[in-house]
């Protein structure tokens, strides 16, 4: 069953004025309930574009966007409950905390959905807890918290809105290592415990390969593959020629592959790597 | 949406007025402008009027465009108009109705006063049309550098100026991107009181202090990391040089001003 269904939608930029451009082209796509899209593209793709269109941040000129089958466009005060249930983490989103203290600041979306007291403190606080920020940090200024904390409380905002879909642009960008470890077992672990669809826009490819159930990889403003991580990934090249790459464990396998080692094809994250290597070191007889 | 906003409202070509110096332009500007004030007579204005749409058709700006930089004064121009209608009397017929009287010499002064609006907005904004913001305050920056004997730091001025406008398309782009983050967690300023819309603004408004101030910390950062240190001892990127054509657009400008003199001492017709 799919949450969120497009069909035929355009965008364009500047629309009516002598800069008018297309953004992005005459995209069908069906995201299906509890997968991990990702989607990747090179800088200027439309993905930024296309995910603004999911929750209605922007209208579509041309195109419809279902969201559980119905037009998120059909009556325009409802744009806002469709932007409760699909919830957008920008890119960046530490640049968007504003309140006084943390716990404000992530009871921003939940008093917006106008709950009641008791429930916007439950959610933030579950919100928090989900982050993994500690109780003591929820009444500092979010000025205050380091740049890995500040990204997830305002990861933590979105997640209070407890969306049913929820879409991320660039999670672990300008992150150090630990810090986008700490991103990426912080999706798994969203997905395991809540069952949520959630569509990633993602520059590291490395990302892509350990989370995603499918991968979208955007051109020029439009869809040019939509599968698998395995068959994406088995085109290298085209994904070279469009400013793309496979993850660094897939160009490190294929070498092993031209040497003659009998690796297989399919290794696209360390694990698999790890795992793959131990199985043709020992059938050699190697400890 | 917000990001179309434009600002100045510089348009691109390579006319003889694109092409002038930029100081001469500013110079060159304010002379018309004095210009425009001497006119005591038709004939004089009408030698200025003629002069102001042939700098429109050369500085090839559309019409249209130009047009745009006068809609907003239409109300004050008519408002000028109407007083000075009913304002002036004197001349060889008056009219009468009611308790109004229309007098020859107030209708000549009301489309006298009207004339001279629109040259001055006209010839200003070519100005900001053939010039671009940056060689504006570079402009500017020149012509006042003899204050510093006064001690007023004109080039810290200047460059507060270009960072200023450096920056403006930055911040809106960057408005533009805080306000989809909070439309995103159910920020709503398009609806309740004026109070409450006032108040939604502050998830945008502070994000956006901060940012700002980051980023004037880092280009303060980066300037000093570049060894600046203000203004003395700087050469420049772009040399401005005086050339033939701008020697003869002043003297062309000077030539208009006698002329205007001139015509107002010799021929009928002066009104002021």
């Amino acid at each position: 069953m799919s949450v969120i269904s497009i069909t035929g939608l355009t965008h364009f930029y500047n629309k009516g004025t002598p800069f008018e451009s297309v953004a992005i082209h005459d995209i069908n796509l069906e995201i299906q309930k509890g997968e991990l899209l990702a989607i990747i593209g090179h800088t200027g793709s439309g993905k930024s574009t296309l995910i603004q269109h999911f929750n209605g941040l922007l209208k579509p000129d041309k195109g419809v966007v279902k969201f559980n089958g119905s037009d998120i466009w059909e009556n325009k005060k409802h744009i806002r409950e469709v932007r409760f249930n699909v919830g957008l983490c920008f890119q960046y989103p530490e640049y968007q905390l504003f309140e006084e203290t943390v716990y404000k600041d992530i009871a921003f979306g939940p008093q917006n959905m106008k709950l009641d007291e008791s429930e916007i403190d439950r959610r933030v606080r579950k919100a928090a807890e989900f982050v993994g920020l500690k109780d003591e940090l929820l009444e500092k200024s979010p000025f205050d918290l380091s740049g890995g904390e500040k990204r997830r409380a305002a990861i933590a905002g979105v997640l209070a809105m407890e969306p049913s879909v929820l879409i991320m642009d660039e999670p672990t960008a300008g992150l150090d290592p630990r810090g986008r470890e700490k991103i990426i077992q912080l999706i798994k672990k969203y997905r395991e415990e809540t069952g949520s669809t959630v569509v990633l826009v993602s520059h590291s490819m490395e990302d892509v390969a350990r989370l995603a159930d499918r991968i979208l990889v955007m051109e020029n403003g439009s869809p040019v593959m939509l599968s698998s991580v395995k068959s994406v990934f088995s085109q290298r090249s085209r994904l070279v020629s469009m400013g793309l790459n496979v993850p660094q464990i897939a160009q490190v396998f294929s070498g092993l592959r031209s040497r003659g080692l009998p690796v297989s094809a399919d290794i696209f994250t360390v694990e698999e790597g790890v795992k793959e290597l131990l199985r043709v070191s020992q059938g050699r007889g190697i400890q | 949406m917000i990001k179309d906003i434009t600002i100045g409202q510089y348009f691109p070509g390579n006319s003889v007025l694109h092409r002038l110096d930029s100081r001469m332009k500013l110079v060159l500007t304010l002379m018309l402008i004095v210009a425009v004030f001497l006119c005591r007579g038709f004939y004089s204005l009408g030698l200025v009027f003629i002069l102001t749409l042939l700098l429109v058709l050369l500085s090839r700006v559309p019409v249209k465009t130009v047009a745009k930089s006068v809609r907003p004064i239409v109300f004050i121009v008519i408002f000028t108009a109407v007083l000075n209608v009913f304002y002036t009397s004197g001349g060889s017929w008056t009219y009468q109705f009611w308790i109004f009287k229309i007098s020859e010499k107030g209708v000549m002064m009301a489309v006298f006063m009207a004339v001279r609006i629109v040259c001055l907005v006209v010839i200003s904004s070519l100005l900001t049309y053939t010039t671009t913001p940056t060689a504006l305050t570079d402009a500017m920056e020149r012509l006042m550098s003899p204050l510093t004997v006064l001690k007023i730091d004109v080039h810290t001025l200047a460059m507060m100026m270009t960072l200023a406008l450096r920056f403006i398309p930055t911040l809106i782009e960057e408005i533009d991107r805080i306000m989809s983050a909070q439309k995103a967690r159910g920020a709503d300023w398009e609806s309740g009181s004026l109070v409450s819309r006032a108040k939604a603004l502050i998830p945008v408004l502070i994000p956006l202090f901060v940012s700002s101030f980051r980023r004037a910390y880092e280009l303060a950062f980066a300037m000093e990391c570049r060894c600046y240190t203000g203004g003395k001892g700087r050469t420049r990127m772009k040399q401005m040089k005086i050339r033939f054509s701008d020697i003869a657009a002043l003297i062309f400008v000077c030539l208009i001003i006698a002329a205007i003199v001139l015509m107002d001492l010799f021929l009928s017709k002066v009104l002021l």
